[in-house]
């Protein structure tokens, strides 16, 4: 009834309060953590088509949208975030520059750079007081033979990756792949990784073919590629071109009509423009409007490096090295990755573990774990190199003690819970068996 | 016979009476609409259509009007709670997805997640009366039964914020676990339960301190911890049970709110994300996003009684005596 009686000429006191930065409560200088950001400059790679402007700086609004939530975070906590970007020009001495600028004091360091160049800056004896999370790369020796205790890594490796597909593959029933792989270096560890989620999930790999014909779409596409993918009997085409020079051309092309899945078609990735669930539309929305673009995976990977760092930081209340990587590697770290999981790190190789999407140009089909793919510890476990299977004797990232950030009561419910739960067991096995 | 037939007639009428006595309104993210459940026959009675992706609902304190937020609207919707027929609208800003009422009714509070807002409006004259700044997504918020305090939780930032009523100013905050989603006052005011999604815990704050005086982690025995996401959290008006939806471990915690212990967990449908009391508080009925059901749960035993399948994706829930 009040709606009736609604003032016509209501005069809107509108006011905007700013956030109440608690000022008194830190009058003293706020902790400052500092934090680099080091990249190189890249040349545009050939590229099959214009219809995806090549983008210079991925990586860059990740890590700046994520110290600007650490910040607010931190204007109540009493820290300052502050970071320094370094890029690197094309053809220059990123192990220089690194020297020269990244100062003594900055220990956390966000890098968008190949493995080979990321494992010369850690081996540095500069470095040995640093912590490097990688936000690009997604190569598995990084992660086993080839891995560094000073590096974490964001990103979902080759692996985890195949694995996400080949479950998904294994829940649809397409068990009968047929890889196609092209002639770069990253495209054969691709198909690496492919080949061993095909055994780790009971896959059956009909057919393997290498791409060596040309990439030039308008002339031979058409003709090319049913000749190619004709005779074989498969369930899935599984293609292996990180680069994107063929890739694209197989979809409708193909001598039988089926999916393809891989780098091209449905693609196991960490994150997607098309991804909106569990509250991703918001850093989606937050991302475009400051960058003017679709966030990229390597932006999602620098957004989780400093909101990793934010995380532990504010936790430990700590800018000390030591603290925040043992509280990184813990069992308290839980970090918000916008994909329904908690995300954490795995303490025997630094891997960030998260769910891995699959999608397709326009939507997410779906995203692994898949349901019912079961782990003693953590599904999301069931992707990539879990520990039995890690090669990386990272000893002094096993040895780092967690820290136990103190709560209340919770252990000592625990304890007593099991002791609960065996003194039932006693009980029912006493009379079960009198 | 006459006698008899009266008798029946009696009894039919009481019972009609009973039927009549009590209504959940479920929001139905994705249906775009309301759904109307007689909780005590267990039974969907109608779906109305109420306007885009509706999910946070309150019912007025003299449970005339239902307030509904149709986030892809931008609106809070007024409906009549008896013809169920929009009487108006509130300018809540851009997607408002949860909101609170004050208890007199004339304040709503509404989180607008993506402009990091607190609104306040004023219900009466339909108007926005305050914009107040928060940390980054702000979502779960709550106003304290003695109309002192609003809380906004925001989900990046980790924080409790704690709102003066009187000048709409943040006068302190609190530190919680990884995305904190869900904010529910005791009926003394003394303290604050606060869930947290990522870290699977369930604070509980001490008003006058604004400190954490426990952190309760709901591990539930042979569900990973990656399962446990706590969302929605109530507690009794006495103080003796609180109840917290635990997302995709498809369960209700039962806390005793008096040794803040686990007493057990129920076993409810999928994806469970809202709770709300019955108006006598021997119920509570519980949504459930992804079965797509709302859960009935007699109180008194602690057991789940029902399942009324509702529609998709039921959201927000609140019962009507």
């Amino acid at each position: 009834m009040f709606l009736m009686k609604i003032p016509v000429t209501q005069i809107v006191f509108f006011i905007v309060i700013g956030l109440v930065a608690t000022g008194s409560a830190y009058a003293e200088p706020p902790q400052i953590i500092k934090i680099s950001y080091l990249t190189q400059e890249q040349k545009p790679p050939t590229a099959l088509s214009n219809l995806d402007a090549f983008i210079q700086h991925k990586g860059l609004m990740g890590a700046k949208i994520a110290v600007d939530d650490n910040n607010t975070t931190g204007q109540f906590t009493g820290q300052k975030f502050e970071l320094t970007i370094i890029i690197v020009p094309v053809g220059g001495d990123v192990v220089q520059q690194f020297q020269q600028q990244v100062s003594s004091d900055t220990v956390l360091i966000i890098t968008n750079l190949p493995a080979q160049k990321l494992t010369q800056l850690a081996d540095l004896d500069s470095a040995k007081e640093k912590l490097f999370f990688d936000a690009s790369t997604t190569d598995d020796d990084l992660r086993n033979s080839q891995c560094r205790n000073n590096i974490l890594h964001m990103l979902p490796s080759r692996a985890m990756r195949a694995d996400a597909l080949a479950q998904y593959m294994m829940k649809k029933r397409w068990n009968k792949w047929f890889l196609v792989s092209g002639m770069k270096t990253e495209d054969q560890l691709y198909a690496q990784a492919i080949r061993r989620a095909a055994n780790r999930f009971g896959m059956k790999l009909v057919a393997e073919k290498q791409w060596t014909h040309t990439y030039d779409a308008r002339r031979t596409a058409q003709s090319d590629i049913p000749v190619f993918t004709q005779g074989i009997d498969y369930d899935v085409l599984i293609v292996a071109d990180e680069q994107g020079l063929f890739g694209e051309y197989i979809e409708y092309r193909s001598w039988n009509p089926r999916p393809v899945a891989g780098t091209q078609g449905l693609v196991p990735t960490a994150w997607h423009k098309t991804h909106e669930q569990w509250g991703a539309v918001q850093i989606q929305n937050r991302f475009k409007t400051l960058a003017g673009r679709n966030m990229q995976e390597q932006d999602y990977g620098a957004y989780l490096a400093a909101r990793s760092i934010g995380e532990a930081v504010v936790r430990t209340k700590s800018n000390q090295l030591s603290k925040i990587k043992s509280y990184l590697l813990g069992d308290e770290f839980a970090l918000q990755g916008y994909k329904g999981n908690p995300l954490s790190f795995r303490s025997w190789n630094g891997q960030l573990r998260q769910p891995v999407l699959l999608a397709a140009a326009r939507s997410m089909v779906t995203a692994a774990p898949v349901e019912g793919f079961l782990h003693p510890k953590t599904e999301l476990d069931t992707l990539g190199f879990d520990q039995p299977e890690s090669s990386c004797n990272k000893t002094e990232l096993e040895q780092v003690k967690p820290v136990i950030v103190e709560k209340q009561g919770t252990s000592g419910e625990a304890e007593s819970r099991i002791q609960n739960f065996i003194q039932r067991l006693k009980n029912y096995y006493n009379t079960k068996w009198k | 016979m006459r006698q008899g037939f009266l008798g029946i007639a009696l009894v039919a009428m009481l019972l009609g009476v009973t039927v009549q006595a009590e209504t959940v309104i479920v929001t139905l993210e994705k249906d775009n609409a309301l759904a109307v459940i007689d909780p005590v026959a267990g039974k969907l009675i109608k779906t109305i259509e109420v306007g885009q992706r509706p999910r946070g609902i309150a019912l007025s304190p003299d449970n005339k009007f239902l307030y509904v937020a149709t986030s892809d609207d931008n609106t809070v919707k007024i409906i009549d709670a008896e013809s169920y027929q929009e009487v108006g609208q509130l300018p809540s800003g851009e997607d408002p997805e949860t909101f609170a009422l004050n208890p007199a009714g004339d304040r709503l509070y509404v989180s607008n997640e993506d402009d990091y807002l607190v609104t306040v409006i004023d219900v009466v004259n339909k108007k926005a009366i305050a914009e107040i700044k928060v940390g980054i997504e702000p979502e779960g918020i709550a106003v304290s039964h003695d109309n002192q305090w609003v809380v906004s939780a925001s989900e990046t930032t980790n924080m409790i914020h704690w709102i003066d009523v009187k000048s709409n100013t943040i006068v302190d905050n609190t530190l919680v676990d990884p995305r904190p989603r869900a904010a529910s006052f005791t009926q003394d005011n003394s303290q604050l339960w606060v869930t947290s999604e990522m870290a699977g815990t369930l604070m509980i704050l001490d008003v006058a301190s604004k400190q954490i005086i426990k952190t309760i982690k709901l591990d539930i025995p042979s569900v990973s911890m990656d399962k446990v996401q706590p969302v929605g959290v109530v507690i009794d008006k006495e103080r003796r049970w609180g109840y917290v939806a635990i997302g995709p471990a498809n369960r209700v915690a039962v806390i005793n709110a008096q040794t803040l212990e686990v007493e057990k967990f129920l076993l409810v449908g999928q994806r469970v994300w809202n709770l709300a009391f019955s108006p006598d508080q021997k119920r509570l009925y519980t949504t459930n996003g992804r079965s797509n059901d709302v859960s009935i749960i007699d109180l008194e035993n602690h057991k789940v009684v029902k399942s009324v399948a509702v529609g998709r994706f039921p959201w927000g829930i609140v019962s009507k005596p």
